[in-house]
């Protein structure tokens, strides 16, 4: 029999205010097993925990239920409590009386007797509970960064500067992400490949880090500590390791109308390319599409000027695989498709463009070598209108956009409409917002110099539509101050499209088994106190794949990933998770039912020998259950038909044991 | 503390959630104190497919008036695969509770993500009347097991 001890937190008044704590001390104290019950003010502050560990040795609990907040939130606490107090962490169950009792109940005779429930419940399951020991598994000191935009770049350069190998693999045939095809950065305006290219090179030049480029994870299997990863790197029909980087076959290849996706297809490079001029890895790349030796057997042009002999038409893809203890995912963002805002005439005017192709057309290494011209005409324009929040805080039953606020466009914004007029003073810059959103250090400053300085006509109200008339674009507007419509003839529309999470996010969220939100974010571990690590153990989260953010804010959090990271793979050893299936062989006919429902491979078989009642002995295939490989989901105590599989502090009994206290 | 004689019908709801995205959920509603009715008591497993169908029942046979589980999205199992045995082992379980006896709406399966708090409170809310309106289940209730 146990001796099981209760303790029931006020939360200052987040329980007590709706549940009469007292109450439920007084009436668990006549339940089976229980010795000793107690109510405190805070449970989990120090005086709480040793009040637990004086009551453990007066009383000899034997376990422990804690009627607080949610098990996510303090379990580990009182679990090393248990430890300190001599008695084995998974001795303690927790009772969930904050968050699923006071905090959704009003009434405190319907909260307080679903509190007693809920203790009652605990105390059943810990009448059952059997002390549970982890086993340890080792840790590789490799980490993986998914991503080579700025988030992944800061994320690789910590952990490589800690003294890790890093493999950094990124999509694109170069890394940059981005930020490599921004002009300048608010609120500085230091130009971005000024302060990304050098972190660019360090990384390419830092010893412990591998760049797999033109490449995609293709598979993650094992645990924190221990993932195997398999990465497709694509064939890029050059070899790598001989490119110069010289970039003459850029020149001469003879197929000159590819779309230029760094330059978002505003003009054109050759079948054989180099991404830019700073690209890293500099090395071309043949977009095998458009290459005709690729299509059709007959060029080779690049083969023959080619002095080192790079060019590999035969290159395959390459599958490399790997052991990692920590994966960092940094996958990014990309403005919405605006396929859908028609209202804004986007598919039917070039002159309506998007911010980051605006980004593009002032970037000195840009299309237009930084001259802000039309695309249509290339002819300056002298009205610009910029339209925010297209396809951001939209409503919730909305058919389009994103309900989210995607945090940057109003300093971008900001920026573009300083930067045009500051280049071209006499242009007439109109810019239509919602609210203006500046919180961050010195943003506010940026913005009022934008309306202030420079003369920027910032007007409260939407776009309603752009008609595209001739060689103007009619703008109409509506101005929510002055409470009238605007008409406006602009040379070019700008239109800040919303940021939504990269699309290789999702599957790869599905092979890492990292939880998402609604909209594709990778969701934290806990949105407060543990902002950068997914709840998926040995996942962490740099950037924008984890919301919208700033490169600030980008750079600060792939930081943070970063630390973490090498928090986890500074131990030679991680203890496992002791809740693993275990398999009683008595019982076991060996027909693989539970192997085959088990998603870890981590159930085999092997022979064994049993004395049977008439002395004899007979061999029988029992199932063996790998605790180093076991998850502990449970799904084979389910499919198992004899009953043999149960799920260590999870068992069948002591779940049934829940039910009944529930039902009772 | 007075205790509150209505006769109101008060049902008995055990709610199955799992560890990684339901169970999170359901404490996000607390976050957020989106109510619901206190009839519901979750039970933590760590995937919906731990959740055994005699587990079910029992709760059935133990005086329980509704059983809901909830589980991640398909696709979003935290095990990868956990979530998608348990929809046919329900599928298969459900088709079966008329012939027990047992109304098929007192039983539900949810997917509930850690990010859908306003979800989470509004099935709780939806089942919780659904099965009010039902009234008391008796079918299975095993008086023996009545103290």
């Amino acid at each position: 029999m146990q001796r099981i001890g209760v303790f029931v937190c006020w939360c200052g008044s987040n329980i007590a205010a709706t549940v009469d704590v007292q109450r439920v001390a007084d009436a668990v104290r006549s339940e089976p097993g229980v010795v000793f019950s107690v109510d405190y003010q805070y449970m989990c502050s120090q005086a709480g925990q040793s009040m637990i560990v004086d009551a453990v040795k007066e009383h000899q609990l034997t376990g422990l239920v804690i009627c607080s907040c949610s098990p996510r939130m303090h379990e580990s606490t009182f679990r090393k409590t248990a430890q300190l107090a001599g008695i084995n962490p998974y001795m303690v169950e927790i009772a969930n009386i904050r968050e699923q009792c006071s905090w959704v109940h009003k009434d405190i005779f319907i909260g307080t007797q679903k509190a007693i429930t809920l203790a009652k419940a605990a105390i059943a399951k810990v009448n059952l509970n059997t002390p549970l020991t982890s086993g340890e598994s080792k840790v590789t000191k490799r980490a993986l960064v998914i991503g080579g935009g700025i988030a992944g770049i800061q994320s690789a350069l910590d952990i490589a500067d800690a003294g890790f190998p890093v493999d950094l693999v990124e999509k694109e045939a170069t890394i940059g992400g981005k930020m490599a095809q921004l002009d300048k950065t608010f609120p500085t305006l230091d130009c971005a490949a000024c302060i990304l290219t050098p972190k660019m090179v360090d990384v390419a030049q830092h010893e412990n880090i591998r760049i797999i480029s033109h490449a995609q994870v293709e598979e993650v299997g094992g645990f924190v500590g221990n993932f195997h990863v398999k990465i497709r790197k694509k064939a890029r029909f050059v070899d790598e390791s001989i490119c110069t980087g010289c970039g003459l076959c850029t020149e001469k290849c003879p197929q000159k109308k590819v779309p230029n996706a760094f330059n978002l297809n505003m003009d054109h490079h050759r079948a054989i390319y180099i991404p830019f001029a700073q690209a890293v890895p500099k090395v071309a790349i043949i977009d095998p599409d458009y290459c005709s030796m690729l299509k059709n057997g007959k060029c080779g042009v690049c083969a023959k000027v080619c002095s080192v002999g790079a060019i590999d038409y035969q290159q395959k893809d390459e599958i490399i695989e790997e052991d990692y203890g920590a994966i960092v995912t940094a996958t990014g963002y990309n403005p919405i498709s605006l396929e859908k805002y028609d209202e804004y005439a986007y598919s039917l005017s070039k002159d309506v463009i998007t911010s980051l192709e605006f980004e593009r057309l002032t970037n000195a290494a840009g299309p237009t070598q930084g001259h802000l011209i039309r695309p249509s005409d290339g002819k300056q324009p002298h009205t610009i209108v910029f339209v925010q929040c297209v396809g951001s805080r939209c409503a919730a039953n909305a058919e389009k956009g994103k309900e989210y606020c995607s945090k940057i466009c109003c300093m971008y914004t900001a920026k573009h409409a300083m930067l045009v007029r500051d280049k071209y003073p006499d242009t007439e810059v109109y810019v239509f917002y919602i609210d203006v959103r500046t919180p961050g250090k010195s943003f506010d400053e940026f913005y009022r110099r934008a309306v202030e300085e420079y003369g920027v006509h910032y007007i409260k109200g939407m776009v309603g539509k752009v008609i595209p008339e001739g060689n103007t674009l009619k703008v109409q507007a509506s101005d929510l101050l002055m409470n009238k419509q605007l008409h406006i003839d602009a040379d070019l529309v700008v239109l800040a499209a919303a940021i939504e999470p990269d699309r290789s996010a999702r599957p790869l969220a599905t092979m890492l088994t990292a939880s998402m939100d609604t909209n594709d974010f990778f969701t934290e571990a806990h949105p407060k106190l543990r902002p950068v690590e997914s709840p998926t153990a040995g996942i962490f989260l740099s950037g924008t794949c984890q919301g919208p953010k700033d490169i600030p804010e980008t750079v600060s959090q792939a930081s943070a990933a970063a630390a973490k990271v090498i928090g986890l793979l500074c131990k030679n050893t991680l203890k496992g998770n002791p809740c693993v299936a275990v398999s009683d062989e008595m019982m076991c006919n060996g027909c693989s039912s539970c192997a085959n429902v088990c998603p870890y491979g981590a159930i085999t078989y092997e022979s064994k020998e049993f004395r049977m009642p008439d002395r004899t002995t007979r061999m029988r295939r029992v199932a063996k259950v790998n605790p180093a490989v076991c998850q502990g989901c449970g799904c084979c105590t389910v499919a198992c038909p004899s009953g043999a599989m149960d799920l260590d502090g999870f068992k069948n009994q002591q779940i049934m044991a829940e039910v009944d206290a529930i039902c009772k | 503390m007075q205790i509150n004689n209505t006769t109101e019908f008060r049902p008995k709801i055990v709610a199955f959630c799992c560890n990684w995205c339901s169970y999170a959920g359901a404490d996000l509603a607390g976050n957020n104190r989106l109510s619901y009715p206190a009839d519901i008591k979750i039970i933590r497993v760590p995937c919906s497919c731990r959740v055994n169908p005699t587990f079910i029942l029992r709760a059935f046979q133990r005086g329980a008036d509704g059983v809901i589980l909830c589980g991640c999205h398909p696709g979003d199992c935290h095990y990868t695969s956990g979530n998608y045995y348990t929809r046919r082992r329900m599928t298969l379980l459900f088709s079966m509770m008329n012939y027990l006896g047992i109304e098929k709406e007192r039983t539900r399966v949810e997917w509930v993500s850690a990010a859908e708090g306003a979800k989470f409170a509004a099935v709780m809310q939806d089942f919780a009347q659904t099965v009010a309106a039902l009234g008391e289940s008796k079918r299975l209730e095993d008086l023996r097991c009545k103290q």
